[in-house]
């Protein structure tokens, strides 16, 4: 039993924070009014290399998959910027899935990609709009035609799809989701207006159409067999759930920081119970949620499946960062509605996790 | 590097702990509920063999240090080989006892908090002194007694005193103690010892406020009331009145710099130091009681259809689903945040915080998950024919002793914010 993050771990976050604090938290403010991404913060997020890492030295990645250090690092990440973190992980979206699940022709042909300096323009598609919306339950259907396949459905919330050649679909197949590699421009796919979304605003994201889109057998990913996608899936909740803390704990922190110096009735408004018990409630919910990212990663690590602990991990979360975020921004006050504090973006943000699946992986 | 792994030793333990709790304490938790102040026999015997064979090498180490090293501490967790899990055993270990029974488990004929001050504060003369006892001969209880009348949370409102007799060397304590756990049992039922916690110097709060070790037999000490209690009813929980009662100099914990006056709240913080080990053991058995009570509820309910798929999308839940959902997720945060604080202690890192999370957690948690359970097998949950209402009323304590769900938020707070009591009330 043990909690300690190894050295090569610490200097990472370190570097990370130092990303965050130095080149995101400056940024995030016009980004997300302008709707427009810092193009080199995105690159230098890139350039930590953590894709890289993770995929195996055969491909020409370092061959260092760890959940855990992975976990490690979007916390940080996510602590800087929720929009910007999605955007420097949006490849993993699709190499990640294609690394865990792909056959060795589609690790072949595609990982390598990944280890360069910039990576190729991908996308994956799993979100669908509507209160229906499961991530095994989807109305995307993919049907077996002329010995390949035949996509048809909409997408919602992709990441980055307008710039994308290949997409990751993720569609009800026989039953059960699996995946497929669509190219952008072929027939009958549509990536369709920029969604307009409450947050993650610098983030562009979008509707992908497909109507009768036909793909190969090929396209397939895990080929006839298919995907285990709980394993995708867990992967993806383990990454939400650290994105989660990191920006709960940039709420609490910021929202502290104001509270010791914020001066009504004549002492720091920190010095109300109140105040300071809704900060301590906050900490535990933090260490705690994040204990919980750290054991489902830590079990994904061990070859373990962790569908109850991710299932438990995004329920928490969900909420967690939530009340965190919305108790950041009422420790505020007034002045935590105003679009200059980042606390109300941070709301803005915190609840869209409830339907974030899929827009980030581990 | 982060790991999850349970040391085996703990495992393998934990299965004979497990048989303790479903033999000797499951069969008889609605009998000692409904006869309080009859002690679980079963329980005492069975576990004296464990417990004392355990104390048993503990007391022998101490004894090779006063013969070798005169007196000086165990080496530190860090010159050991490998970290020194024995606050993470324990709370394993109550975890799954308090899963038995709560209140039989605090029937445990062990040291106990008042063995947590000796092993804090005291001496190795003292701790061989007043621990041998429980290595050997019949089942003793340790306890420690704090709280008074007027002083529950307000520690530094203690107003039971020590006076020094200096002609015959003795202690003179006058006062009275409430909510003291066992402590009937440690002065009437065996050889046991109460750490009683009086100040020689009433002026001077907390800088005057002294553990003193009150022995079985001691004159002038009387177990005057024994509680009625919602809860935990298994549980010996007294009165002690001390009319001068006096005892051994020697038995005021801790070297001479801590017996002087001058010493300012070294003595005091030293003893507050237990609290960084009792907190997670509290949160334990908070949790234990919590699983008891999550796990009653699932089995019962999948047995009426009712069983949650984890892989169900959110749209699709009932309320009850999600209910359980919660009670799961809470249980497993609570645990969590309790092992940590535990597992700091195995690495020798300060965990003052994080023991103050997780009982501040803890014991909002398991309230709220056996109140949730109650709720949730209806009718059946409210009857006093299975345990669930016990477990609820059994589970409420963790929300107030070892330190209050407000206190040890305050710690928190305190912790966090880098204030004082000055800054914050």
């Amino acid at each position: 039993m043990d909690f300690r993050l190894e050295e090569e771990q610490q200097m990472l976050q370190d570097a990370i924070h130092r990303l965050a604090e130095e080149r995101m938290r400056p940024a995030y403010r016009e980004a997300d009014e302008d709707g427009q991404l810092p193009a080199d913060v995105i690159q230098a997020g890139w350039d930590m290399g953590l894709l890289p890492t993770a995929i195996p030295e055969a491909f020409g990645g370092l061959g260092e998959h760890s959940v855990t250090t992975n976990a490690v690092a979007i916390e940080a990440l996510a602590w800087g910027d929720l929009a910007t973190t999605i955007a420097i992980m949006q490849p993993a979206l699709f190499a990640m899935p294609v690394m865990l699940e792909g056959t060795p022709g589609q690790k072949e042909a595609w990982l390598p990609q990944f280890c360069g300096p910039k990576p190729p323009p991908v996308a994956a598609a799993l979100i669908e709009r509507g209160i229906h919306f499961g991530p095994r339950q989807l109305r995307t259907s993919a049907e077996r035609r002329n010995g390949g396949f035949v996509l048809n459905g909409k997408k919602t919330m992709s990441p980055l799809a307008d710039s994308a050649e290949n997409i990751l679909v993720y569609a009800n197949e026989a039953g059960k989701t699996q995946a497929f590699i669509v190219a952008a421009d072929g027939e009958g796919v549509t990536v369709g207006d920029r969604d307009k979304l409450m947050g993650i605003k610098a983030l562009p994201t979008f509707e992908i159409d497909l109507q009768n889109v036909a793909v190969a057998a090929s396209a397939k990913l895990g080929g006839d067999a298919g995907i285990d996608f709980e394993k995708i899936l867990a992967h993806s909740r383990v990454a939400l759930g650290a994105a989660a803390v990191g920006m709960a704990r940039a709420s609490y922190e910021y929202a502290m920081a104001y509270a010791k110096d914020r001066v009504q009735f004549g002492e720091p408004v920190a010095h109300r119970q109140s105040i300071a018990f809704m900060l301590a409630e906050m900490a535990i919910d933090i260490d705690a949620a994040r204990l919980m990212v750290w054991e489902a990663a830590w079990l994904l690590d061990q070859g373990q499946p962790a569908i109850r602990e991710t299932a438990l991990l995004k329920y928490t979360i969900d909420e967690m960062v939530l009340q965190i975020c919305d108790r950041g921004l009422q420790v505020l006050g007034g002045h935590g509605y105003i679009r200059e504090h980042p606390v109300e973006l941070w709301l803005r943000n915190a609840r869209g996790f409830a339907s974030f699946d899929g827009l980030l992986i581990a | 590097m982060i790991d999850f792994e349970v040391p085996a030793f703990i495992t393998n333990q934990l299965q004979l702990v497990k048989m303790a709790a479903e033999q000797t304490m499951r069969p008889k938790s609605r009998y000692y509920d409904e006869h309080e102040g009859e002690i679980p026999v079963e329980f005492v015997n069975l576990m004296w063999q464990f417990m004392s064979n355990q104390q048993k090498r503990q007391v022998e180490k101490w004894e090779s240090q006063l013969n070798g090293t005169n007196g000086q501490a165990g080496a530190p967790p860090e010159t050991r080989k490998g970290p020194d899990f024995t606050i993470l055993n324990l709370v394993y270990m109550i975890e799954m006892l308090s899963w038995g029974d709560a209140g039989i488990y605090l029937c445990l004929p062990a040291p106990m908090l008042g063995g947590a001050a000796v092993e804090a504060v005291g001496t190795t003369e003292q701790k061989v002194r007043f621990l041998r006892r429980f290595s050997e001969g019949d089942p003793t209880w340790g306890a420690m007694a704090m709280t008074e009348p007027g002083a529950g949370s307000d520690t530094s409102a203690i107003r039971t005193t020590a006076r020094l007799d200096e002609e015959n060397n003795q202690w003179v304590l006058n006062g009275e103690k409430i909510f003291c756990t066992s402590g009937g049992l440690a002065l009437s039922e065996s050889d046991g010892f109460v750490v009683v916690w009086a100040t020689v110097d009433a002026k001077a709060g907390r800088a005057g406020m002294k553990p003193f070790v009150v022995e079985a037999g001691t004159p002038g000490v009387v177990v005057a009331k024994k509680e009625h209690k919602l809860g935990i009813r298994a549980s010996d929980t007294v009165s002690i009145v001390l009319s001068d009662a006096r005892i051994p100099y020697d038995n005021v914990l801790g070297s001479a710099e801590v017996r002087d006056k001058s010493a300012g709240t070294r003595g005091f913080k030293g003893a507050m130091k237990t609290f960084d080990a009792s907190r997670p053991a509290v949160a334990a058995s908070a949790m234990g009681i919590a699983r008891a009570a999550f796990e009653y509820s699932r089995d019962k309910l999948k047995e009426a259809g009712i069983e949650v798929d984890y892989t169900k999308p959110r749209h699709l839940l009932t309320a009850i689903e999600r209910d359980l959902l919660e009670m799961e997720a809470r249980l497993k945060a609570g645990w969590l945040l309790t092992v940590r604080a535990a597992t700091m202690m195995g690495y020798g890192e300060t965990n003052r915080l994080e023991a103050s999370m997780c009982k501040a957690r803890a014991g909002e948690t398991a309230t709220w998950i056996t109140q949730k359970a109650v709720e949730l097998l209806g009718p059946l949950g409210y009857s006093r024919d299975i345990l669930v209402e016990k477990w609820m009323r059994d589970a409420k304590i963790n929300d107030i002793y070892e330190g209050t769900k407000q206190i040890n938020l305050l710690i928190v707070a305190r912790s966090i914010l880098g204030y004082t009591r000055k800054e914050l009330k």
